[in-house]
């Protein structure tokens, strides 16, 4: 067991994220993310790497696509209204097919919304983080030690398929403290015959590009981009199964929203209620082979920080064998254990 | 036989896209020959830019990358930042530089990025059809502005060389014109000297490049190197605005 | 014992590092823990509070909605969190600060006037380590060794001078008998 630090979580994902070989890091501040920013700003001149404060969110993910392209390990964070400003350049870099990791702590929107926590990003996240066919890897931590963990596999995982991923926490991960560990800090980065550091005359000019005016040839690109979707839809969903066994009724809950249902659940399993719960990991990939274990339960419950995105993935894996209730909250306001008690008790006929 | 002339290893043998007449062509031509003559072009990465210079990452003989619109100094920054040894330069038009790109340029040009722009400015968007640009003169008439440009409307004209030239970041900054042989000449010598600064690492550079659009003009090549001399170079004048190359460097 | 602590008072007082305090016992105890700020403008001069759970099992909700520990270091907070606190919970309030009487006989009451004594002992700005000594010697969850070292730990190495004063809070505190 390695020293375990008290740490908040913007600050164990920036510290994960360095451990990780991220050398690069573009920001703006924004509440409730800012602490990435801060700790960035302190730690990398301390070991020779970069943090830039942008001009703006859009600048700041367009200083990542130029350090994707140039082969380094970059990231950028920020919290919902600015990720919507970095959609553009999220588009490009999928499009471009670069790596990178990008953070979004949640925050109650439309609009400006507000700042506590929220989980109302789902959609964006997983269906539309810009314009075009595409994806993006996204991870869904529910602690600090997993945001810790996620950290380095975002980055291999980024690599080795060579698109962006993204961790999507939310206020209440970002601001809370919980004791974490870090890993020796080894990582393999991967071979990057296709970055740009200069040809040196040594071989043809590298392209880094999303621009292809010939319809049949952009239709080519999409269709080797969503193989390799396939190959990863495959093999790198995760989700974490809990009281699974012998389960009667099935919740639902990612990130912190998943604190709060397990807390329910447990208390729901003294009651007698046989309930379990999963948990997914990754929410793009979604774990629909993890979720065919809800097919055969008398009721799922989905618990969200949102007026219900992801229960629509849940009903698609679920695919109409069982009914699917929700239960959540939004615009900051983060549903308790009680009321998740509650939607359990009644959806397994209990008063 | 001697050679008394050869195409510069600076670009590529593909052809480019441009219409005739333009003069996208000379500048690409004198930034492909600055490279070489520098010796840089295994060393250098190009941003291209979106507007009529789309595809320059395929006309440039080093490594390119194709950014959003306007955010090819954010890009650059992003590499130059991971590889401060290459040679980095963007080269963008007169929408893509000066109107959407506003911020990323005048960002990157305050930070004292130590990267050159190429800015070629023609008063026009030529790539969506001729639309009024950020650079468009007063009374000039285009598609969005079919009874000139009403200043009352649609405001002034940048000027981005005079602008910059304000921030301590910038380096370098010049306005050159490429609608005669002896301009040509003066336009090649500011862009050397742009990649100069930068492999001096003394911060931002930029050359403007006043150039022309015949086809969204409505007027033949000929006539429209006498536009950009008499009507452009008024507005824009040509010449040096800022070059802090002689003073110490890093 | 499974902790549910809610500290709650103005921003300045102390209230974040009280709790990071608290959350650093545990660690050196071997418990899991949370600790959970709320955040946002009232963090710049307004009200603040601050979650702690701490608990043998991993911890579920990190927000302490039911206190079995509470502790309040001003009249509005007092009155916001009194209803909420588990009953057979304890209730800490700073009596130099907030003077009410407590409106629930189902709960614990105690009071130190933290901010009175903290002035008196040259500790100005420590009245949140006092507490903590106090809370710790009622409700015992956790050792006085445990939080000298919670303390140790939590003090930044740049602010070392501080030490001595915050170990000397905290010993007034867990030594204060009403």
């Amino acid at each position: 067991m390695g020293k375990k630090f008290l740490m908040k979580g913007n600050e164990a994902l920036a510290e994960a994220a360095i451990r990780a070989g991220c050398r690069h890091f573009f920001g703006y501040p924004i509440t409730p993310q800012t602490e990435v920013a801060a700790y960035m700003a302190k730690q990398m001149p301390k070991i020779g790497g970069t943090y830039l404060q942008a001009e703006s969110e859009v600048a700041a993910i367009n200083m990542v696509l130029g350090a994707a392209a140039a082969g380094a390990r970059a990231m950028t964070s920020s919290s919902s209204p600015g990720i919507s400003l970095k959609t553009e350049g999220i588009s490009y870099i999928i499009g471009s097919d670069l790596p990178c990791v990008i953070v979004n702590v949640m925050r109650g929107g439309p609009g400006l919304g507000g700042i506590q926590p929220s989980q109302s990003d789902y959609w964006q996240a997983t269906r539309a983080l810009g314009h075009g066919d595409g994806h993006a890897l996204v991870l869904a931590p529910s602690s600090i030690q997993e945001i810790v963990d996620l950290m380095g596999k975002a980055f291999d995982l980024a690599e080795e398929y060579r698109m962006p991923a993204m961790i999507l926490a939310d206020g209440m991960l970002g601001q809370m403290m919980e004791p974490v560990e870090f890993s020796k800090g080894e990582y393999q980065e991967h071979q990057k015959p296709w970055a740009l550091t200069g040809h040196k005359n040594k071989r043809p000019p590298n392209i880094v590009n999303s621009l292809y005016l010939n319809p049949s040839e952009l239709e080519q690109t999409i269709l080797d981009r969503f193989d390799r979707y396939r190959l990863i839809e495959e093999k790198e969903t995760m989700a974490e199964s809990f009281l699974m066994e012998g389960a009667e009724y099935g919740v639902t809950a990612y990130g912190i929203a998943a604190r709060v249902a397990k807390t329910a659940v447990l208390a729901a399993r003294e009651e007698g209620i046989k309930v379990g719960l999963i948990r997914p990991i990754t929410l793009w990939p979604f774990p629909k082979t993890e979720f065919a274990a809800f097919q055969e339960l008398c009721g799922v419950l989905c618990v969200e920080l949102s007026m219900g995105q992801m229960v629509e993935d849940v009903r698609l894996a679920v695919n109409g064998r069982c009914p699917v209730e929700f239960v959540g909250h939004t615009g900051g306001v983060v549903p308790t254990p009680d009321e998740v008690l509650g939607a359990i008790r009644k959806m397994a006929g209990v008063s | 036989m001697s050679v008394v002339f050869e195409k510069t290893k600076g670009l590529t043998d593909k052809e480019t896209h441009y219409c005739p007449g333009c003069t996208h062509g000379i500048i690409h031509r004198l930034v492909g020959e600055s490279l070489e003559e520098l010796g840089i072009l295994g060393d250098s990465i190009g941003v291209a830019p979106v507007g009529c210079a789309v595809m320059a990452y395929d006309y440039f003989n080093c490594d390119m990358v194709e950014a959003p619109h306007g955010r090819a100094p954010a890009v650059a920054t992003g590499i130059k930042r991971v590889h401060p040894s290459c040679i980095v330069f963007t080269y963008q038009g007169d929408g893509d530089l000066a109107a959407i790109g506003t911020a990323e340029t005048v960002h990157a040009a305050t930070r004292g990025e130590n990267i050159t722009i190429i800015f070629v400015n023609n008063a026009i968007y030529g790539m969506t059809g001729g639309q009024m640009a950020p650079t468009t003169l007063p009374g000039q008439v285009t598609q969005t502005t079919p009874y000139g440009r009403d200043t009352a409307i649609a405001g002034y004209p940048i000027r981005v060389c005079e602008m910059l030239s304000t921030l301590d970041g910038v380096a370098f900054a010049e306005r050159v014109a490429v609608h005669d042989v002896p301009h040509i000449k003066k336009a090649k010598a500011a862009i050397k000297k742009a990649f100069q600064t930068q492999i001096a690492k003394k911060g931002f550079s930029i050359v403007e490049v006043l150039s022309t659009c015949p086809t969204n003009w409505g007027l033949t090549p000929v006539e429209a190197l006498s536009w950009l001399k008499d009507q452009m170079i008024p507005y824009y004048p040509l010449g040096n605005f800022l070059d802090r190359t002689g003073e110490a460097g890093e | 014992m499974n902790v549910q602590m809610l500290l709650a008072g103005f921003g300045g007082q102390g209230i974040l590092f009280m709790g990071k305090v608290a959350a650093a016992t545990a660690m050196i105890d071997g418990k899991h823990v949370s600790w959970l700020p709320s955040y946002g403008p009232e963090m710049r001069g307004g009200t603040a509070n601050c979650s702690v759970c701490i608990d043998e099992r991993e911890i579920g909700c990190p927000i302490v909605l039911a206190p079995n520990l509470f502790v309040a270091f001003n009249r509005p907070s007092f009155e916001k969190f009194i209803s909420a606190v588990q009953p057979d919970g304890t209730v800490f309030v700073d009596s130099s600060l907030v003077d009410l009487p407590c409106p629930r006989e189902d709960v614990h009451f105690c009071t130190i006037p933290a901010t009175v004594m903290a002035q008196q002992n040259g500790l100005n700005g420590l009245a949140n380590m006092l507490m903590l000594g106090y809370l710790t010697k009622v409700s015992g969850f956790t050792s006085i060794q445990t939080l000298f070292q919670a303390v140790n730990d939590t003090v930044p190495s740049s602010k070392v001078q501080m030490l001595k004063k915050n170990l000397k809070a905290v010993a007034l505190g867990y030594e204060f008998t009403g």
